[in-house]
């Protein structure tokens, strides 16, 4: 992000600032300023600490006070604890699924469509579209009862099936990559169309690599969000075995009770790891596409 | 074939009847890859999104318990709903969550997004933006486990700190009074980076020479939010107040984890409420009902949101 002040104005305001009132004046406001935003990030991180730091205390003192904000025992025994108190790599690899599916299904469905609705003339397109969006407006509470009576009619619940199908294409992602694919100039697709390419070729060869960032965007969210997903699961699966991460940490939670909450942290703290190292390698795809799609749009 | 036709087209004796029939040829196989291309998108909105709501309309006018056929009951189901305590006290806690959530939501966001303008090292603003973003990845249901413990009111650590400023435990989870209040603060927890992100690129949108100019004219920075940046910043609000009212109307992880819904029905939310009457108790049309009360809530207050944004909103 740039600084908000350009090169050209500085003489200008250096000049002003002059007098040692203003200077000060200036200073002070800074240092408020910075110091209410460190407040707040460090309000954004002490939960993450914490939970980082408790789950490797001793579970019998993980609720003693005061809270030790580094860790000091190193109990990483609490970890191996997990996965033998539930079928931890279960949930593990049922999550992994549900969003690889889904992430691979909303990239073919939503970049085909976002092509069309961006690139291709064709009767009824500003209706389709519409109607598309008009779906970013219903949330999957209001239609949950219809899909579980399909997904049941299908025999598919108790299944991961039930919760990749529904997430099979999304009106978010078709809005998001249409934004992208507006931006590319139309002369890449005249010279491929001149050269013979058929409307597959120029899509899958011509256009797709140009979105790739949009299209790692779209990844990332999906991602996150079906990794994170605990309302759809909670109704759709009723075996243990088919748990996902959500559902299963608060499975683990229940089996402890007000007692050691030392080893749930473990278990949440492993479930955050995966998100935690796609947000270090992602941050600026996911930020800018956040940005851009709401800019754009 | 076409192709050939188009590249002797400059040098033959110009056949422009065989160039139409080219062109027309073209337009119908754009338009024919074009719905092929639209095509599962339809398929997964038609089943997954269209007959749903259409469905939940139907249902919400029955009677229906998975083991019988639904039996047509009139409007019973939405009597029932406006007479059911349960489920008007969803209606207010869900609209007190929204007004709360939203509004300390969108001001924090505000402040921190203009505090971060300020002049500082791109690290420290690297820094900042990283940790104030980092909540929303996670996962609610998870990090509702850690609010849950963070919260508690004789071994929680908010708790202990507060005693340390002179501050009695404050019954965070277990009073009717509060519980919704922390279901908010960890939302807000949560969402607020969202929320920023989206200002912040607003910020950097707006014209730097508007800043310039009032920096010559000595404008002082109160002057600036007030003139500059909310004026122009306005669109964005907007589009994140629409966004931000709709997706905290769903609320249902954070109260379920960490209350679940209690104590009585304090923090209890229409989707706890859709959940619990569908799907434990197995009444799907009165489920149904709810659920359009809802979906027409949504549609509402996004109208409201659109009329009054035509006399509050800036538009370029």
């Amino acid at each position: 992000m740039a600084t908000t002040t350009s090169p050209r104005t500085r003489p200008a305001a250096r000049a002003r600032t002059g007098s040692n009132t203003n200077t000060f004046g200036r200073y002070f406001g800074n240092s408020v300023v910075f110091v209410l935003l460190l407040a707040v990030s460090f309000a954004m991180l002490a939960p993450i600490i914490w939970a980082v730091s408790t789950s490797l205390r001793i579970p019998r003192e993980s609720f003693t006070l005061p809270p030790k904000w580094l860790p000091t025992d190193f109990r990483y025994q609490n970890y191996q604890e997990v996965f033998t108190r539930v079928p931890f790599w279960g949930y593990f690899f049922n999550s992994f699924i549900v969003s690889a599916a889904v992430i691979f299904g909303q990239l073919a469905t939503c970049s085909m469509a976002a092509y069309a609705f961006a690139r291709l003339r064709f009767p009824g397109k500003g209706i389709l579209f519409s109607v598309i969006l008009s779906a970013l407006m219903v949330p999957i509470q209001a239609t949950i009862i219809p899909v579980f009576l399909e997904i049941k009619f299908f025999h598919l619940n108790n299944s991961l099936w039930s919760l990749i199908l529904p997430g099979i294409t999304s009106a978010f992602g078709v809005f998001l990559l249409r934004q992208y694919f507006l931006t590319i100039p139309s002369e890449l697709e005249d010279a491929a169309r001149i050269d013979g390419a058929n409307q597959w070729q120029i899509f899958s060869k011509v256009m797709l690599p140009l979105v790739a960032p949009a299209l790692a965007v779209l990844a990332i969210l999906t991602f996150n969000g079906y990794w994170n997903e605990y309302f759809r699961p909670l109704i759709f699966l009723t075996s243990p075995d088919k748990y996902t991460l959500p559902l299963g940490l608060v499975n683990l939670r229940g089996q402890f009770g007000s007692g050691s909450i030392a080893i749930v942290l473990a278990g949440v703290v492993l479930s955050l790891a995966p998100v935690l190292v796609m947000y270090i390698f992602a941050q600026k795809y996911l930020i800018e596409g956040i940005a851009a799609g709401s800019v754009k749009g | 074939m076409s192709t050939q036709a188009q590249r002797l087209t400059p040098t033959a004796t110009a056949p422009t009847e065989r160039r139409n029939k080219t062109i027309q040829v073209q337009r119908r196989r754009e338009i024919r890859a074009a719905y092929l291309f639209i095509l599962p998108t339809l398929l997964g909105f038609g089943i997954f999104v269209a007959i749903p709501i259409l469905g939940a309309i139907g249902l919400a006018f029955t009677k229906y318990d998975v083991i019988n056929a639904p039996h047509y009951i009139g409007a019973q189901n939405f009597q029932e709903a406006f007479g059911d305590a349960r489920v008007v006290a969803s209606l207010r806690n869900t609209l007190v969550f929204v007004v709360v959530a939203n509004a300390l939501q969108i001001v924090l966001a505000l402040a921190l997004a203009v505090g971060i303008q300020r002049k500082m090292p791109a690290w420290v603003r690297y820094f900042f933006r990283t940790s104030f973003f980092l909540p929303f990845i996670t996962s609610a249901a998870s990090i509702s486990i850690v609010f849950g413990y963070l919260f508690n009111k004789e071994f929680g650590v908010i708790n202990y700190y507060l005693a340390k400023i002179g501050i009695d435990a404050v019954p965070w989870l277990v009073s009717t009074k509060w519980s919704l209040y922390s279901i908010a603060l960890t939302y807000v927890w949560q969402h607020v980076g969202f929320t920023f992100i989206l200002f912040s690129a607003g910020i950097q949108n707006i014209n730097k020479e508007l800043y310039e100019a009032a920096d010559i004219d000595g404008v002082n920075s109160w002057s600036r939010l007030i003139r500059i940046t909310l004026p122009l910043l306005s669109p964005t609000i907007l589009f994140t107040t629409v966004i931000g009212v709709i997706s905290s109307l769903q609320i249902f992880d954070q109260p379920t984890v960490m209350t679940n819904g209690g104590p009585g029905d304090s923090s209890r939310t229409v989707v706890m409420i859709i959940y619990d009457v569908a799907f434990r108790n197995l009444r799907f049309g009165y489920g149904a009902a709810i659920a359009v009360l809802l979906f027409i809530m949504i549609l509402i207050i996004t109208g409201i949101q659109f009329l009054l944004s035509k006399k509050l909103v800036f538009y370029k």
